[in-house]
């Protein structure tokens, strides 16, 4: 029963994973940007749950109705000049300005709401859970963040499979010269894919916030989960992120079942062994090196 | 050069380029270069390796930004708009190389041409009509699809888009002359619809046969224009390859 237990809070983390990092994967399927500040914009977003939700008189548990639609014009913004500006010049580029906009983030919030301990307040709620057996607790958030992973998935999925909008990210995403060819402004495509990614990083951001507690510096850890999700699923498939993000929460829980410190350490082992045994990911596609 | 001279007064003029010179860093790509397009002809761009030619119709379609000289269509100056605007007005490039959505189904490929199009006869089905084969291959993958094949969704592509003036660059690269002979099949077709074509060819025999006008590029330079008719061989020739070169020439080698 402990090893169904292990898979069962394992699947469970692993629906965050996988929300967490299905942003990550579209801003580096589309414009090849590995946003190294992603963490911290969803801690942003568990901030603006705490302080920004409460003067806007919307309660915590709800605060995601506001938080996700401002953060995905902040999304927009932010991409239509400081990244659109970097990618204007090379790739190296942008990681430096991720990277800076990490720094400055995290500083930011440690200046503003200093280095205590915060966390998404939902009330009893948070405590409820659904008791299998003896074994096997299910805590209701944890289910719900599951299915709202699972719903922001497949909606994308289907948003980008069947869409207009969605064949225009994929083209731009193949060959954004081409797509220019096609009339399309693929500057504008770039601003439409980021503010669907920090929608749903700001999702993350907030779920993140309300199971755990958090510290301006907490973005760093959630970062390299959401990346060994993206790569262990395959870069490039949404549903190989969810696997991805299940796989290492599995594996996390594995490893927390015989010491606690060994949770991070399995996760890492299983980034490695696919790293070095499928590098493009369970689901993704190889990539020839001549293109 | 006067592009006055440049275009016979019957065709209304689409597209015309003034005293274009293009920059890549220091190297002068496209020097001082004139011409014109008109409603039903043919330009062939012909020239060397590294003539300029792809750099002039990737400016043209507002991929390059020129240094100076001005590119206009139907008499408004459009040096500035970026590339997906001029998609709109009427300006459609098949790039070298074909460059499809490789991810994408060979129908969704074409919708994507499709999506900023103008009014005009082409839509899907017209297009299937002009390549019969690809309706039943429309849920294909295009990156499964032989050179052929893809060069015709390529045109296919920038056709469905409705353009007045369609820019092809090297279609004929790497295919075989069977394969090439199809593509340039559905020319006289896109032609009889009023479409001006700009095309570039290494190949210059395959130029000659279908253009109405030839415009040879050396070294970024105009080197000779005329109709097919009233060119000689040596003319081009000599054109082709500069006056430094006249062995090169006459082994027909291309340097």
């Amino acid at each position: 029963m402990t090893w169904a237990n292990i898979l069962i809070q394992g699947i469970l983390i692993g629906g965050f994973y996988a929300l967490f990092a299905c942003g990550l994967s579209l801003m580096f399927g589309v414009m090849k940007v590995i946003n190294l500040a992603h963490g911290d914009i969803a801690v942003v977003a568990a901030y603006a749950a705490v302080f920004l939700a409460p003067k806007l008189h919307v309660a915590q548990l709800w605060s995601f109705a506001v938080i996700v639609p401002l953060f995905a014009i902040v999304g927009y913004l932010l991409q239509r000049t400081l990244l659109q500006k970097a990618i204007d010049r090379d790739p190296f580029t942008t990681l430096l300005v991720t990277f800076g906009l990490s720094v400055v983030i995290e500083n930011l919030l440690l200046e503003i709401y200093s280095a205590n301990g915060q966390s998404v307040n939902i009330g009893e709620l948070i405590a409820k859970s659904w008791q299998v057996n003896s074994v096997i607790y299910i805590s209701y958030v944890s289910l719900v963040v599951l299915a709202v992973a699972v719903a922001v998935l497949g909606a994308l999925q289907l948003f980008l499979s069947r869409t207009s909008s969605g064949r225009l990210i994929r083209a731009v995403s193949d060959d954004r010269e081409a797509a220019q060819l096609c009339g399309a402004n693929y500057k504008h495509v770039f601003g439409v894919a980021a503010s669907i990614a920090f929608a749903t990083v700001a999702l993350a951001g907030i779920a993140f916030g309300i199971s755990t507690e958090f510290a301006p510096t907490s973005g760093g850890i959630n970062l390299l989960f959401a990346f060994e999700a993206v790569v262990i699923g395959g870069i490039g498939s949404l549903w190989g992120t969810l696997v991805g993000g299940v796989l290492l929460g599995v594996a996390q829980q594995f490893g927390a079942h015989f010491n606690l410190e060994y949770q991070t350490l399995a996760g890492n082992a299983l980034f490695l062994i696919v790293l070095a045994i499928r590098p493009q990911g369970l689901f993704g596609r190889r990539v020839s090196v001549n293109g | 050069m006067n592009s006055d001279i440049d275009h016979p007064a019957t065709a209304a003029t689409l597209l015309s380029v003034e005293h274009l010179s293009v920059f890549h860093g220091q190297l002068c790509a496209v020097d001082d270069v004139s011409l014109s397009v008109g409603e039903g002809e043919v330009l062939a761009i012909i020239g060397a390796n590294g003539a300029g030619k792809s750099t002039l119709l990737r400016t043209i379609a507002g991929l390059h930004r020129p240094t100076s000289g001005t590119v206009s269509f139907r008499g408004e100056d459009i040096s500035h708009r970026p590339a997906h605007q001029r998609v709109r007005l009427g300006i459609s490039l098949v790039p070298e190389g074909r460059r499809l959505f490789s991810s994408l189904t060979l129908e969704e490929n074409l919708l994507v041409g499709a999506h900023r199009a103008a009014e005009g006869p082409f839509d899907l089905a017209s297009i299937y009509d002009l390549f019969p084969w690809m309706k039943e291959r429309r849920r294909g993958k295009v990156f499964q699809f032989s050179g052929g094949e893809q060069q015709a969704v390529a045109i296919g592509r920038a056709l469905v888009a409705n353009p007045k003036v369609l820019m092809l660059d090297e279609v004929s690269l790497g295919l075989a002359p069977i394969v090439i002979e199809t593509i340039y099949e559905v020319i006289p077709d896109i032609v009889g619809r009023g479409i001006g074509v700009l095309l570039v060819e290494q190949d210059v025999s395959q130029g000659l046969r279908v253009a109405t006008r030839v415009h040879c590029l050396l070294e970024g330079k105009t080197s000779l224009v005329g109709t097919p008719a009233e060119l000689s061989a040596e003319a081009i020739e000599h054109a082709y390859f500069g006056a430094a070169l006249p062995e090169a020439a006459a082994t027909g080698e291309s340097p």
